[in-house]
């Protein structure tokens, strides 16, 4: 059993409040992305978990046992850092037996520990290597080696992919994964990158200025984001969110949006209550639609936008189609070739997954 | 078809050649080539003017034949172990506690850098009237009461080269503790804290993975401090003047006197070329173990 609860978690620097009562719950095996811009508290918080930073306020417990007060080495915790934080002057043998040999472990239980360790990370012919004779890639296999050799109730990783390149951070992102399915621990992971988030998480917690804006696993987060902040945070392209208004119309919702130079369309279609509707009809609403949601109108279509296109963006397995619509900007995901620039354009909507949010609040409406 | 270069261009090409050629001839004359006539002075029969015949290596016979001599690099011996190993070791214990975010940190860094900004003379003139038993140390503690209380150090053949080393380490433990600290800042905040939580105590986490860190650091410091034991004289000459006796006589002192005060510029010279080859004897390996890691790219 390795669970983790944060409740009401907070921390303040003197006047300052970094950390406003922040609660996450996540049971064994699961896999916590701590999502956020850089100052969002993110890092803080895992220091938290980790004993690091103190409590301000609000428990943190680990499998069922308040931490709050026990020092680092007592929290059966295990940490991967940005820059590695290997040491130096030790050979990756003496980095991952380092912590074992302080904790008194024999000898021949330590040497079996980082054979085991060296075969699952693919990394025993570097055991004598110092890390300055490692690429950035073996570093952090070391790192983890180091982590795993503590078999810990909780592993927490501080935004270990940021210091590689593009290429080889997707290969250890999907080595990361590899080994949380192989081992199945509690993994806290911190990320900035929200397709680590995306690829890598059972849940996901969205944050910003101390505050955790959505709990979710990724896909709930990524299809029905808890406010506009969310929305725009994940994915890439990022959610269009259009000012529309919103009418109902024979008891359902439609949202009236204005297209440059052609009629208001309407889109209707809408999953939201008919409580929400009846609340929010004739008023001003935010309505978020992803880039895939859009595709080219064909005869069937029901949900249709006459649009013209601005400027395409060719990505190779599909091309970015951009339009204004509402006063913004919309961008669109559609097959390549499918559009050109300066030229208009009839495009559907699966409206099945639009989300509307409060204009003022900005918080989803369900 | 060479069109001829422009005069811009030559003038790019020789600037820095010329720039540099004043101070290279300068180093070359005054280092480099005194040297050498050092080297040739200790292979003669010079007494008060240099004479350029050959006489081998009868000055250096002379030189380890003359007791003084022996008592200066004795004291050498000891003033250089005893002044390397408390200036290394407290430079080092104050940087670690300089280093643990304390408040005013950079006043009391400042405090204990200061005494490297005065001339060996000015400490040596401090710390004579401090270590006198007349006006020192001893006399405040009698004043204070304690009337038996003896720190004459100083006036004492086998314990005056003590006081020397107290006023050199005071001296210079600023400077290595600024040059500690400098490394401490160097080292990434997150391998102490991986240390931390895999559970080692903050003293077993500098001994194993911070100090051996350092070792850049300690190169360092070790170099120039031995290099500013060897050339001592300043202090020597200030503080007790070789006394009591010539207890405190150096190497630098030594060579001194009987270059200029004893007609011996033979012997001087010898002496000379004795402290330049145990120079070379620390620098030389150094040079090469820092030259042969950066080829090594660490």
């Amino acid at each position: 059993m390795s669970t983790l609860e944060i409740d009401r978690a907070r921390k303040l620097y003197g006047e300052l409040e970094v950390l406003k009562e922040v609660s996450i719950s996540i049971g064994t095996g699961d896999f916590l992305v701590l999502l956020g811009p850089s100052g969002c508290g993110k890092s803080t918080l895992l220091n938290m978990i980790a004993g690091l930073e103190e409590i301000s306020g609000g428990e943190i417990r680990i499998a069922g046992k308040v931490v709050n007060d026990l020092s680092p080495k007592d929290r059966d915790i295990a940490m991967v850092f940005q820059s590695y934080a290997l040491y130096p002057t030790m050979t990756v043998r003496q980095n991952i037996e380092f912590g074992m040999k302080i904790r008194g472990v024999p000898q021949a239980e330590r040497d079996k520990a980082v054979k085991t360790a060296a075969d699952l990370l693919q990394m025993t012919h570097l055991l004598n290597r110092k890390p300055s004779q490692l690429s950035g890639g073996q570093r952090q296999r070391v790192a983890m080696g180091r982590a795993i050799v503590r078999q810990p109730k909780l592993f927490l990783f501080d935004e270990p992919l940021s210091n590689l390149d593009a290429k080889l951070r997707v290969d250890m992102r999907t080595e990361i994964k590899r080994l949380h399915a192989r081992l199945g621990t509690t993994i806290v992971y911190v990320t900035h990158d929200q397709i680590e988030a995306m690829t890598l998480a059972t849940r996901v917690a969205v944050m910003k200025d101390g505050v955790v804006q959505h709990l979710d696993d990724p896909q709930s987060v990524y299809d029905r984001p808890a406010n506009v902040y969310v929305a725009k945070f994940v994915g890439s392209p990022s959610m269009n969110i259009i000012p529309a208004k919103l009418e109902v119309k024979e008891g359902r919702a439609v949202a009236v949006i204005d297209i440059p130079g052609a009629a208001p369309t309407e889109l209707a279609g809408i999953p939201v209550s008919s409580q929400a509707a009846a609340k929010y009809a004739g008023r001003r609403v935010l309505v978020g639609i992803r880039p895939e949601l859009f595709s080219l109108a064909g005869a069937q279509s029901a949900q249709k936008l006459s649009v013209n296109i601005d400027v395409v963006e060719p990505t190779g397995p599909d091309t970015l189609a951009l339009f204004q619509a509402g006063g913004v900007e919309v961008t669109a995901r559609v097959p390549p070739r499918a559009v050109a620039a300066r030229t208009p354009a009839t495009l559907a909507v699966d409206t099945a997954k639009i989300v509307l949010f409060d204009a003022e609040t900005e918080q989803r409406i369900d | 078809m060479s069109r001829p270069t422009p005069l811009s261009n030559r003038i790019e090409h020789w600037l820095p050649r010329l720039v540099l050629a004043p101070s290279l001839l300068v180093v070359l004359v005054a280092v480099y080539l005194f040297i050498c006539w050092t080297g040739w002075i200790s292979l003669s029969s010079s007494m008060i003017v240099p004479k350029y015949d050959f006489v081998g290596l009868n000055q250096y016979v002379r030189l380890w034949s003359t007791p003084r001599w022996h008592t200066a690099v004795f004291n050498l011996f000891v003033f250089s172990t005893l002044f390397l190993a408390l200036t290394t070791g407290l430079g080092l214990l104050m940087a670690i506690l300089l280093d643990q975010k304390i408040r005013v940190e950079g006043t009391l860094r400042a405090i204990f850098l200061y005494p490297m900004a005065l001339s060996f003379i000015v400490t040596g003139t401090a710390w004579k009237w401090i270590l006198n038993p007349a006006l020192g140390v001893q006399k405040v503690i009698n004043e204070l009461g304690w009337t038996s209380f003896v720190f004459d150090w100083i006036a004492q053949p086998t314990f005056a080269i003590y006081c020397v080393v107290i006023a050199a380490v005071w001296q210079s433990t600023g400077f290595a503790m600024a040059i500690f600290l400098a490394g401490l800042r160097g080292i990434d905040n997150s391998v102490i804290k991986a240390a931390q939580i895999e559970g080692a105590s903050l003293p077993r986490i500098y001994r194993t993975i911070v100090v051996p860190m350092l070792r850049p650091a300690f190169l360092s410091v070790i170099v120039l401090l031995s290099y500013i034991a060897i050339k001592s004289f300043d202090l020597i000459l200030a503080l007790t003047n070789t006394g009591p006796g010539s207890a405190t006589e150096m190497p630098s002192t030594f060579m001194y006197s009987a270059t200029f005060r004893r007609d011996q510029m033979g012997v001087g010279a010898a002496s000379a070329m004795m402290m330049l080859m145990t120079v070379a004897a620390i620098i030389v390996p150094y040079l090469y173990s820092e030259l042969k890691e950066s080829r090594d790219g660490h």
